[in-house]
């Protein structure tokens, strides 16, 4: 087993999501129990079965980009820019020198420039126009939103981007995490975004039929499925003695993570693959079970997801299962896919930095199969030492980080 | 082909078996077809008649749409061809 090295804490956090476009509107409305889930508004949406998602709305990309950039940057990179802007800002970090060289930046993504590639097939398509803009490829592709974090906080270390479906910035922040923790480097720019709420990206959901029409209600007897989101979540993660030798405010602490995968089904969820990751992260966080006072659960809403997890969490934890709480923040935000881990670890954030577990709203009906304190609809008080946040993606990939109270 | 033969075609087509072989009182289970199948089924089955079926995987039970045997399932299809191709 690894053994950890140097310590790694969080010391700068962005974010732009149907909650809010900051950090602090974000956590204002999971502390509130908002609901950021509406009726989707883009073309074509009449045609869908499925109308409503966590969308971004009241937001003006030509406030917040040139044209040359918005000729380059899909809607999922501006989100990311938006994100690093307010995590740089508040981490005081400026990237020259050596820091410059070895520190890059990790996203998690697994749609790419959906939009991009929705609007482009409808133009050659629908349109029966035969040229496209020169940009498309370099807009649309997955690793655009990391490129261009690197090009604009000058990051030239190791930079990359992790698509792992819904797990996609567990890993990506996982992988970061590793970079810092063995010493490669004193800084690393992480986390993830997501926007494939357009026309084909939702259509292509629905084929599924596991989307719901009117609400996200994780773990809820009634629920009746997942409901998409968008956005981003960037965090700074930084050797603890780089980070207290310049004064900076840390946010939390990384204590560990953990991977598995279930080898068994390209969609059904499985218990033994959960549980799994859950343990290692327990493990490489060094950290007994009765320790861990909440989590953020993957929480989607679906029938399969949830009764799968709950037993996972009850597997692992035993009797401190109905100790410990747990949360879907997914119901107020949506669920964001490859950025979905991103946006949750700022509900992370809020439970051990100020005691606020967010809650899981649209909580009507006690399911026995979901028998755990979901801190059902209103946010609650508590003071926790350690907090797990769970990703169990499509294609049985899944990553759980641990984190502690600085 | 009536709608029942059709249907029948779409199951024995998905659980890889003749159409002789799919009884009507057979579960989908029966037949091996599992949620993923179900899902690819109720796809053809909305193109060959272009209906619109109404199934969430996450309330199989709760769906107007009985997908408790391969004879619910014709019966439930004749209804939606019945009340959507009016």
């Amino acid at each position: 087993m690894t053994r950890a090295m140097n310590r790694v804490v969080i010391t700068g956090a962005g974010t732009i999501n149907a909650l809010g476009a900051s950090v602090p509107a974000t956590l204002e409305a999971m502390r509130e129990g908002r609901c950021g889930i509406g009726e989707l508004e883009f073309q074509d949406v009449d045609r869908l079965a499925i109308k409503i998602g966590g969308q971004v709305k009241g937001y003006d990309a030509e406030t917040r980009f040139n044209r040359q950039q918005l000729a380059l940057y899909d809607r999922f990179t501006q989100f990311t820019l938006i994100a690093a802007r307010e995590a740089l800002a508040q981490s005081g970090l400026v990237f020259s020198g050596d820091l410059a060289a070895t520190s890059g930046v990790i996203l998690g993504n697994s749609g790419g420039g959906m939009t991009t590639l929705d609007a482009n097939y409808r133009t050659v398509y629908e349109d029966g126009k035969n040229r496209v803009h020169p940009f498309v490829v370099p807009k649309l592709m997955n690793n655009a939103a990391a490129s261009h974090v690197s090009m604009e906080f000058n990051l030239k270390g190791p930079s990359f981007t992790v698509a792992t479906a819904c797990a996609s910035s567990n890993h990506a922040m996982a992988q970061a995490f590793n970079m810092v923790r063995s010493g490669m480097s004193k800084a690393m720019v992480t986390g993830g975004s997501e926007s494939m709420l357009c026309f084909g990206g939702v259509k292509a959901w629905e084929g599924l039929r596991v989307m719901s029409k009117d609400a996200c209600r994780p773990f809820s007897a009634n629920r009746n499925g997942m409901v998409q989101g968008e956005g981003a979540a960037i965090f700074v993660f930084e050797d603890y003695e780089h980070a207290k030798a310049r004064g900076a405010d840390i946010l939390a602490e990384v204590a560990g993570f953990a991977m598995s995968s279930d080898a068994s089904d390209i969609v059904m969820p499985s218990k033994q693959g959960a549980a799994r990751a859950i343990s290692g992260a327990l493990r490489d966080a060094g950290i007994n079970a009765d320790q861990v006072g909440y989590i953020n659960a993957h929480g989607t809403g679906t029938a399969a997801n949830d009764k799968t997890e709950c037993a996972a969490v009850a597997d692992v934890f035993g009797a401190h299962a109905d100790q410990l709480m747990i949360s879907s923040t997914k119901a107020m935000h949506g669920h964001l896919i490859g950025g979905t881990g991103a946006v949750e670890l700022l509900a992370c954030i809020m439970a051990l930095r100020d005691g606020v577990i967010a809650p899981t709203i649209g909580y009507e009906e006690a399911d026995p199969e979901c028998a755990l304190d979901v801190v059902p609809n209103e946010a609650r008080e508590a003071k926790v030492d350690y907090v797990l946040s769970n990703a169990f993606a499509f294609g049985g990939l899944n990553a759980v980080l641990a984190l502690k109270r600085a | 082909m009536s709608i029942k033969e059709q249907v029948i075609t779409i199951i024995a087509e998905q659980a890889v078996l003749e159409p002789s072989d799919v009884s009507e009182d057979s579960t989908l289970e029966d037949l091996g077809i599992d949620s993923l199948g179900l899902v690819e089924s109720i796809f053809a089955i909305e193109e060959a008649f272009d209906i619109s079926v109404p199934f969430n995987a996450n309330e199989p039970e709760q769906s107007d749409f009985d997908i408790s045997s391969v004879a619910s399932i014709i019966k439930g299809i004749e209804q939606l061809v019945a009340e959507q191709k009016k």
